[in-house]
Order: structure tokens, then C-alpha cells, then sequence
């Protein structure tokens, strides 16, 4: 919170692609009802997908990028060598990333709304559901970032910005998974956000059963979960057993 | 002795290295105890596995009587400590590191004891100034503040005067000093400097390939080996560790 507070500039990257994906998303939804003759409107499924999708960047990036404050300013030591337990270290990130994941969503809905009339609300409690889905799964990738970090050192920082943009196209964000080849269905079903896009999907044309998928979907993301906060733990295990926090620098690692 | 740190048969390996090879010492209550020796004999391995960020490979750690490996967040509420490599954030202003790591010590009464550390190390016109900013010697007594904040019972110093001028660094260590004699703590302390290390240690732990070489009274162990002075021993303990272990 001080670092937000002194330095504004780090709303940007909570707000900027966000409300860039939303302005070019609306125009080509506004586009598509122009000139497509769907006989319904593209905006619920595509600038919704836009306001879901950017939900599980902001979850992720909230968890990744108080890690990495820590990396950039040679922080860890100064935290793993006090009563913090590696527990509380995840727990405080899952933390920053309910503040950073609910002002990037208030921000891109209000923005929807703004310039093109448009707000997901109307979802009611499975818009929750999704949100959830996409929440506990956004952490995950953050976890597993954050580790990837640790382990690899800090220029595996690349790593960590296009996980969500390798998902992606696997789970089904703008079109149905059905549309996709056999083996990258397999995938999109073990992934736990196609659970949230097909359930909205499912609401939107009323077809399927979108509970069902809110289901799935949110117990398959504790799954992954539980596993990335196992790696994660497993990660700064072998970091105390290796000596590596106390040497994390420049170009070392757990 | 009332120890606020035992440590025994501590051992780290790494493969076929052995960094540390069954150290044993204690530190006790009002005792400021010098961890001497080269580069590589195994000082900061030593400090590193008391702090719980590297697993011995045998051996323990009771802090207080409490076991570092399996309570180590209770072991490390009554320690806290310095190093020359563990800066505090650039980014954060002194007042709110501070305010974070009182957070994570637990510490009652956080803005009061934030207003005395800030006071005690001459750091109140700073309070506000982020500490990238200051210069290494202000930022090294930031990082004192930030070791002094939950009053450790256990206070682990690594070369915590190597980058402060000559004044700054008295200043220091009778503080430091001062909170050896005064409260209930002990200090561990790592020091390149003979002379620092005289003046302020009550017991001093020559390592050398990560066993303790010698140990004692840095007034008078020197004399009692044959040399002029401390860091004439040193010199030995760092060129000729083995004429040493013969005297043994």
C-alpha cells in the first residue's frame, strides 16, 4: 500500500491493458452488431469475456508483483529470516491480490459501462461464481510465478507477464471450446477458467448448465490451488536446505 | 550461564564440501560474542542457519531453549539482526519499513518504540526520506534500527560497522554495547576489524574451515598464542590454521 500510495504510476499497470483490451473489444463488439446480423447482441459474450479474462490478470499479476517488489529491492532475506512463516509470506500476497483484483475489476466495469453501456451484473450470483473460478485460479498462476521466480532467479521474471496469454487461447475466452481440435479440448477441461467463459456462455443463450460449470470449475481451480501452494512451499524448502535466500541477488536463485 | 543461544554439533554440508564441521558454542545473557575469521571459514553459513534461512545438516539451535528447526517463527520473534548484504527496501521511506517489520516482529506499542529506535540511532530527521536515498552509513544504522526494534533477546550482527565512518561506528557500538549490558539480550557478532572487535566482545570464536579454532578473551587470547595482537592472530588463524590446532 505505501509503495501505491507514493508511486500512482503502479495503478497503471493494474488499470492500463485492462481498460485498453475494453475500449478495442468494445468497438469490435459494437462492430460485429453492426455489420453481423447475429439477431444477438456480441456484447455479453465477447466484452464480457474482456471483463472476466482481465479479472484473472489482475488476481495473477497481484500475487506476482509484490513478490517480485521483494526481488527488485533484495527484500527476501529480510523476511524469511523473521518470524514470518511461508504460510503468512502467501497469505499476504493473496491479500495484495484481493485489493489489486477488486479495483481493477471495479475500474474495467466501470469503463464497460462508461463508454459502451455494457455492465456483467446482470449475471447475478453466477457472475460470483465465475468470478470465483477465475479468482482462486488467478492466484494459482500467481503462486507458480512467484516460484518459477524463486527457483529460476530474477530474470525468470519473464516467465511470469504472459502465463495468462499461453492459457489463453486454450480456454475458450471468446469462442466455445467445442470450436477448438481434440487435444486442445482435453487441455481446456482441465483447465478451470473454460468453466467460467463456457458458463457464461451457457447464461447469455441460455443453453447448458451453467451451475454445473461454476462448479466444476471452482473445485478444479482449488485443486490447482492446493498444488501451486505446494510447489510454492516446496520451492522455499529447498531454498533453506540449499542456503539460496540468503545469496538471492542479481542473477542467483532458491 | 543463562544462554539465549546454544548451539551444538552444528553442521552444514554441501555435497562433498563441509562449510561448517561441528561447531559448538553458546552466547549468553549481556555477552557480546565475536565470530572471527577469514573469508570462507564458515561465519555467515554459521549466522545463516541460526537465522533458520539454511537447514544444518546436523547439529541444533536453541534460541531461548526454543529449537530453531521446528519453531523457528517463535525462535526468530526474540531475534532479529544486521547484515552489510540485507538492506532494507530503497523504496520504502525509514518510517514505513520500519512499520512493516514491527508488523512482522510483533511489536507492542509499535509507533512509540518506532519514535525511541528513531531517536536512539539519530534517524528522526530521515523518518520520511526513503531509505535508497540515504547514504550507506544512515542506511546501515536504518538497518540497526530495524535489528533493535523488537528488543531481541538475540541479536546477530554481520560486519554491521563496515561501511560507517570511523565516529559513526564508535557511536554504534556503544550502543550496541550499552544494549549488551543493559537488557537482556546477547549479540553475535562477525567483524573484520581486530581493533572493533577488542573493544567491544567479551569472548571471541576463531573459525577456520568451519570448526573453531580457538577460543576466548580477545584481550588476552592473542598474547596467550604468541602474537603481538588480535589480528596477528588472525593473520595466523587465516595463513597457518594448522600450527594452531598442534597447539591444541
Amino acid at each position: 500500500m505505501y509503495l501505491v500510495r507514493d508511486h500512482p504510476q503502479r495503478l497503471f499497470q493494474i488499470l492500463v491493458w485492462a481498460a485498453l483490451d475494453i475500449v478495442l473489444w468494445g468497438f469490435i463488439t459494437k462492430y460485429l452488431n453492426d455489420v453481423g446480423n447475429a439477431g444477438f447482441s456480441f456484447a455479453p459474450t465477447l466484452l464480457g469475456a474482456v471483463v472476466l479474462w482481465s479479472f484473472l490478470g489482475r488476481a495473477q499479476q497481484g500475487v506476482s508483483t509484490p513478490a517480485l517488489e521483494d526481488v527488485w529491492s533484495r527484500n527476501l532475506l529480510n523476511f524469511f529470516a523473521s518470524p514470518l512463516t511461508v504460510a503468512e509470506y502467501a497469505a499476504g500476497l493473496v491479500c495484495a491480490s484481493i485489493t489489486t483484483s477488486i479495483v481493477g475489476f471495479a475500474c474495467v466495469c466501470a469503463l464497460a459501462f462508461l463508454f459502451f453501456g455494457f455492465t456483467v451484473f446482470w449475471m447475478g450470483a453466477q457472475l460470483f461464481a465465475f468470478l470465483m473460478i477465475l479468482f482462486i485460479f488467478g492466484v494459482a498462476l500467481g503462486l507458480l510465478g512467484v516460484s518459477i521466480v524463486f527457483r529460476f532467479g530474477p530474470s525468470a521474471e519473464w516467465f511470469v507477464w504472459p502465463i495468462p496469454a499461453v492459457i489463453e487461447p486454450f480456454v475458450g475466452v471468446f469462442y466455445p471450446v467445442s470450436v477448438l481440435p481434440g487435444w486442445m479440448q482435453v487441455l481446456a477441461h482441465a483447465l478451470p477458467p473454460s468453466y467460467a467463459f463456457e458458463g457464461l456462455r451457457s447464461v447469455v443463450f441460455g443453453t447448458g448448465a451453467a451451475t454445473e460449470d461454476a462448479l466444476i470449475g471452482i473445485a478444479l481451480s482449488l485443486v490447482y490451488l492446493a498444488a501451486a501452494y505446494v510447489f510454492f512451499v516446496y520451492i522455499h524448502k529447498r531454498a533453506v536446505r540449499s542456503g539460496a535466500i540468503a545469496r538471492f541477488s542479481a542473477e542467483n536463485s532458491f | 550461564m543463562n544462554a539465549v543461544l546454544e548451539v551444538k554439533n552444528l553442521r552444514k554440508e554441501y555435497g562433498e564440501t563441509v562449510a561448517v564441521d561441528g561447531v559448538s558454542f553458546t552466547v549468553g545473557k549481556n555477552e557480546i560474542v565475536g565470530l572471527l575469521g577469514p573469508n570462507g571459514a564458515g561465519k555467515t553459513t554459521t549466522i545463516n542457519m541460526v537465522l533458520g534461512v539454511l537447514e544444518p545438516s546436523g547439529g541444533s539451535i536453541a534460541i531461548e531453549g526454543i529449537d530453531v528447526r521446528t519453531r523457528r517463527s517463535e525462535a526468530m520473534q526474540r531475534t532479529n539482526f544486521a547484515a552489510v548484504y540485507a538492506q532494507l527496501p530503497g523504496n520504502l521511506r525509514v518510517r514505513e519499513s520500519l512499520t512493516v517489520f514491527g508488523h512482522i516482529y510483533r511489536v507492542d506499542d509499535l509507533k512509540m518504540r518506532i519514535a525511541e529506535v528513531l531517536k536512539e540511532f539519530e534517524l528522526e530527521k530521515f523518518a520520511d526520506t526513503k531509505v535508497g536515498l540515504l547514504s550507506s552509513g544512515e542506511q546501515a544504522r536504518v538497518s540497526l534500527a530495524k535489528a533493535m526494534l523488537n528488543k531481541p533477546r538475540l541479536l546477530l550482527l554481520d560486519e554491521p560497522t563496515a561501511s560507517l565512518d570511523p565516529s559513526t561506528a564508535r557511536a554504534i557500538r556503544e550502543k550496541i554495547r550499552a544494549f549488551a549490558k543493559s537488557g537482556e539480550g546477547g549479540v553475535l557478532w562477525t567483524s573484520h576489524n581486530m581493533l572493533e572487535v577488542e573493544m567491544v566482545c567479551d569472548r571471541v570464536l576463531f573459525l577456520s574451515h568451519g570448526k573453531i579454532l580457538l577460543e576466548g578473551n580477545p584481550k588476552t587470547l592473542a598474547a596467550e598464542h604468541g602474537k603481538k595482537n588480535l589480528e596477528e592472530l588472525f593473520i595466523t588463524v587465516a595463513r597457518e590454521p594448522l600450527s594452531l590446532e598442534l597447539e591444541k
